[in-house]
C-alpha cells in the first residue's frame, strides 16, 4: 500500500497561552511512499518526524493537507479504520496481560464480518510470534521480558491484524546499542518477509541509512530531503543534510569561490566551473581526502588514530567549523606522525558547496 | 557506626509521635484485650477493688444477644450492599470526570465537597429528604413532605414513608445505602481519579489503534490498570462499612431506628458504644475484638482475592 502526503501541515497552539503563536511542528508535507518498501523519517529532535507518523496513524488530526493510503482519502478516517499497526516508542504493551493476550487483544476486537474464530485466533498469533521469533514466551507478562523481546511482542502485536501500513516511532530509542544492531536487522527481515509498507521514525542517522529503502530528512518541521539512503548520503541538497548524515561527520570549512575554483583561504582545493564568485561553506566527507605531499589543503596534524583497515587522521585548519578535521585513508598509506602539517588533495565526488546565506547546496 | 553514633537524635525525633501512639493507642489495645478476657468485667467496680475471673465470658455474653447478632447483620447488610455500589459509582464517575476537559477542576471539587462537609450535618439534610411530617396520605401537612417523596408523587408514584414511625426496615435500609454510598464517593473518586490520571495515555492510544470498543477499554484495560487503586478502595470501604455508626445517628438520632422501632438499625460500632454506656467495659471489649477479628477476616479475603486480580 502506497502511502501518499499531500501538503500535510500540523500546527499547534503555543504551550504558554500569553505569550500566543503556534508551533508548526509539520509544515506543507508532500511525498509519495512506495509500496512495500521500508521508510525512515529521520531528523534531529523536534522536527516533525512522530507528529508526521501520528498524523499517518491517524492519532493525531492534521491541520491541513491530506494522507492517501493507496487511493483511498484516510485523513478523516478513525484510526482504527485505518487499517495500520503501530509500535510505539516505550511499546505500550498492557502490563496486565500475557503476551500471548496482548497479540490476540487486537483480534478479539476485531466485528462483523472481520471476526475470527477462536481456533483463528489462535493460529494467526502463534504465526506472527513465531514470525518475530518470541513463540517461546507467550505466557510472559511484558515485565518478565528484556526491551527487546517486549520491542517484538510491541511488533507482533501491530502485525497481528495485517495491516496496510505498519509505523513504528523510535523502534530502537529503548535498547542498549548491540541490541540496537540485533533488532534494526529483525525489523528489516521481518518487513522484508510482510511485505507491508513500513515507516519508521529515528533521529539516528547511522539506523535510518542501515535499513532503509529510503529516508525522509526531515528539520524543523520541513522536509529537506526524500531518496535512497546512499543518494542522499552522496548528494545532499543542504548543509543540514550534509550535517546529519554520516559518521563521522562531514567537515565544514568556510570559503570563498573565486574565478571558478574552490579556495580556502589561499589554497584551491576543488574547481566550480561558471559559479558565481561568492562566499561559500565547503563540506568535505572524511573519506574525501587524498594523501598528496604537494596536496592543496594543507592542515596542522594532531593526531593519528589507528583502525585496523582504515586510519584516521586528526588535524586542524583555521577555517574549519568543526574543531577537528577528521579524514579516514586507507591504512596502506604511510604517515609521517613527527611532520607539523599534512597535505591532501579533496576527491570531488565528496566535495560539496553550499552558499554561505541560504546554506543550499551549489551546483555546477 | 555512624548510624548508631546518630541513633539516639532518630528516637528523639520520633518520640512525639511515639509517645502518643503508646499512650492513646497501644495501651488502650492492651487495656482492650484485658477487659475482655476478664469475666463481667465493670470499671467502676474495678475502682472499687472488685476482681473478676479471667475467662470468655464476655464473648459468650455478647454472643448470646440477640441484639448483637442483629446489629451485625445490619453491619453486614450496609457494607455488602453500599461498598460494591459505591466503588462502581466512584469508578464511573471518576472514568466521566476523567474523560472532560471543560470545567474539570470545577467538577472534581464539587464531587470531593461531602468529603469535607460534616456527615451528621449531610445526615440531617438526608433526614429531611426523605421526611414525611403528618399522616401519610393525608391532610394539610401533606406538602411539607422530604422532597424524595414530593419527587415520587411528582413522577405519579406513591409516596413512601422512609424514615418516619411506621415505617418499613427495608425502607429504611434503602434511605442508609442511599446516603452511605453518597458518603463515600468523594473519597473513593479521589483515589481513583489520582489512579486514572497516572495511567500512561498510550495505552489508550494502543488500544484506539487496535480499534477496541470503550466498553472493552474500560474492562479490559482500565480497571486492570487501576486494580491496585480499586482493592484499596474496596478494603477500606468495607473497614469503614464495619464501623458504621455516625450515618444512623445521623439521620435516626441516637435512637439508631425511627420512634416505636429504636435500636432496630444499631451497628456493631453501635453494640460497643451501648455496652460502654451501661458500664459494661467488659462486654464492650469482647464485641470491640470480635468486631476487630471480622474486619481481619473480611480484608484478608479481599486481600487473597485481589491477589488474583490486582496487576503488577
Amino acid at each position: 500500500m502506497k502511502v501518499v502526503l499531500q501538503n500535510l501541515t500540523k500546527i499547534f497552539p503555543s504551550r504558554d497561552k500569553k505569550a500566543g503563536g503556534e508551533v508548526v511542528a509539520v509544515n506543507d508535507f508532500t511525498f509519495e511512499i512506495p509500496d512495500g518498501k521500508l521508510i525512515g523519517l529521520l531528523g534531529p529532535s523536534g522536527c516533525g518526524k512522530s507528529t508526521t507518523l501520528y498524523m499517518i496513524s491517524g492519532l493525531q488530526k492534521p491541520t491541513s493537507g491530506k494522507i492517501f493510503f493507496g487511493e483511498d482519502d484516510v485523513t478523516t478516517l478513525a484510526t482504527e479504520s485505518r487499517g495500520i499497526g503501530l509500535v510505539f516508542q516505550n511499546y505500550a504493551l498492557y502490563p496486565h496481560m500475557t503476551v500471548k493476550q496482548n497479540i490476540l487483544f487486537p483480534l478479539e476486537n476485531l466485528k462483523g464480518k472481520d471476526k475470527l474464530t477462536k481456533t483463528e485466533m489462535q493460529e494467526r498469533a502463534l504465526e506472527v510470534a513465531k514470525l518475530v521469533q518470541i513463540d517461546e514466551l507467550m505466557d510472559r507478562k511484558p515485565s518478565e521480558l528484556s526491551g527487546g523481546q517486549q520491542q517484538r511482542v510491541a511488533i507482533a502485536r501491530a502485525l497481528v491484524k495485517m495491516p496496510r501500513v505498519l509505523l513504528l516511532d523510535e523502534p530502537l530509542s529503548n535498547l542498549d546499542a548491540r541490541l540496537r544492531l540485533q533488532t534494526r536487522e529483525e525489523i528489516r527481515r521481518i518487513q522484508k518477509e510482510t511485505g507491508i509498507t513500513t515507516i519508521f521514525v529515528t533521529h539516528d542517522q547511522e539506523e535510518a541509512m542501515s535499513i532503509s529503502d529510503m529516508i525522509v530528512v526531515m528539520k524543523l518541521g520541513v522536509l529537506q530531503q526524500i531518496g535512497k539512503p546512499q543518494d542522499v548520503y552522496d548528494d545532499p541538497v543542504n548543509l543540514f543534510v550534509a550535517k546529519f548524515l554520516g559518521t563521522p561527520p562531514i567537515n565544514v570549512l568556510e570559503g570563498r569561490i573565486a574565478n571558478g575554483k574552490i579556495c580556502v583561504g589561499d589554497a584551491a582545493i576543488g574547481e566550480a566551473a561558471g559559479v558565481e564568485d561568492q562566499d561559500i561553506y565547503i563540506g568535505i566527507r572524511p573519506e574525501g581526502f587524498e594523501l598528496d605531499a604537494n596536496g592543496a589543503l594543507e592542515c596542522k596534524l594532531s593526531n593519528v588514530e589507528v583502525m585496523g583497515r582504515d586510519v584516521s587522521i586528526v588535524s586542524t585548519h583555521e577555517a574549519s567549523l568543526n574543531p577537528v578535521i577528521r579524514s579516514i585513508i586507507d591504512a596502506d598509506n604511510k604517515i609521517d606522525l613527527s611532520a607539523e602539517t599534512v597535505r591532501f588533495n579533496i576527491k570531488p565526488h565528496k566535495l560539496f558547496v553550499f552558499n554561505k546565506e541560504t546554506e543550499k547546496r551549489i551546483y555546477w | 557506626m555512624v548510624e548508631s553514633k546518630h541513633q539516639w537524635k532518630a528516637w528523639l525525633y520520633l518520640a512525639p509521635a511515639i509517645i502518643l501512639l503508646l499512650v492513646f493507642t497501644v495501651w488502650p489495645i492492651i487495656n482492650t484485650v484485658a477487659m475482655a478476657f476478664q469475666n463481667g468485667y465493670n470499671a467502676l467496680a474495678a475502682k472499687r477493688g472488685a476482681s473478676f475471673d479471667i475467662g470468655i465470658q464476655n464473648f459468650i455474653d455478647v454472643l448470646g444477644y440477640g441484639s448483637f447478632l442483629k446489629n451485625l447483620l445490619n453491619t453486614m447488610l450496609l457494607c455488602v450492599a453500599t461498598v460494591p455500589l459505591s466503588t462502581m459509582l466512584a469508578l464511573l464517575i471518576a472514568v466521566a470526570l476523567n474523560s472532560i476537559k471543560p470545567m474539570q477542576k470545577f467538577l472534581q471539587t464539587i464531587f470531593f465537597l461531602p468529603y469535607v462537609t460534616n456527615s451528621i450535618a449531610i445526615g440531617m439534610v438526608f433526614a429531611a429528604m426523605f421526611n414525611i411530617i403528618g399522616l401519610r396520605g393525608g391532610g394539610s401537612m401533606a406538602d411539607t413532605w422530604g422532597i424524595v417523596n414530593n419527587f415520587l408523587m411528582l413522577l405519579g408514584f406513591e409516596p413512601i414513608n422512609w424514615i418516619n414511625q411506621g415505617s418499613d426496615y427495608w425502607a429504611n435500609i434503602v434511605v442508609m445505602v442511599v446516603y452511605i454510598v453518597w458518603n463515600a464517593l468523594p473519597f473513593k473518586i479521589l483515589i481513583l481519579l489520582g489512579g486514572l490520571q497516572s495511567i500512561n495515555k498510550q495505552y489508550y492510544d494502543a488500544a484506539r489503534v487496535d480499534g477496541t470498543a470503550r466498553r472493552r477499554v474500560l474492562t479490559r484495560i482500565t480497571v486492570p490498570l487501576l486494580s491496585p487503586m480499586l482493592a484499596y478502595v474496596i478494603i477500606t470501604g468495607f473497614i469503614g462499612g464495619f464501623k458504621e455508626y455516625s450515618s444512623i445517628v445521623g439521620i435516626f438520632g441516637e435512637t439508631m431506628g425511627p420512634p416505636a422501632a429504636a435500636g432496630r438499625l444499631n451497628t456493631m460500632v453501635g453494640f460497643i458504644y451501648d455496652s460502654l454506656a451501661t458500664s459494661s467495659q467488659g462486654k464492650a471489649s469482647a464485641a470491640a475484638l470480635i468486631l476487630f477479628g471480622i474486619i481481619l477476616v473480611v480484608t484478608m479475603i479481599n486481600l487473597q482475592v485481589s491477589k488474583k486480580r490486582v496487576h503488577y
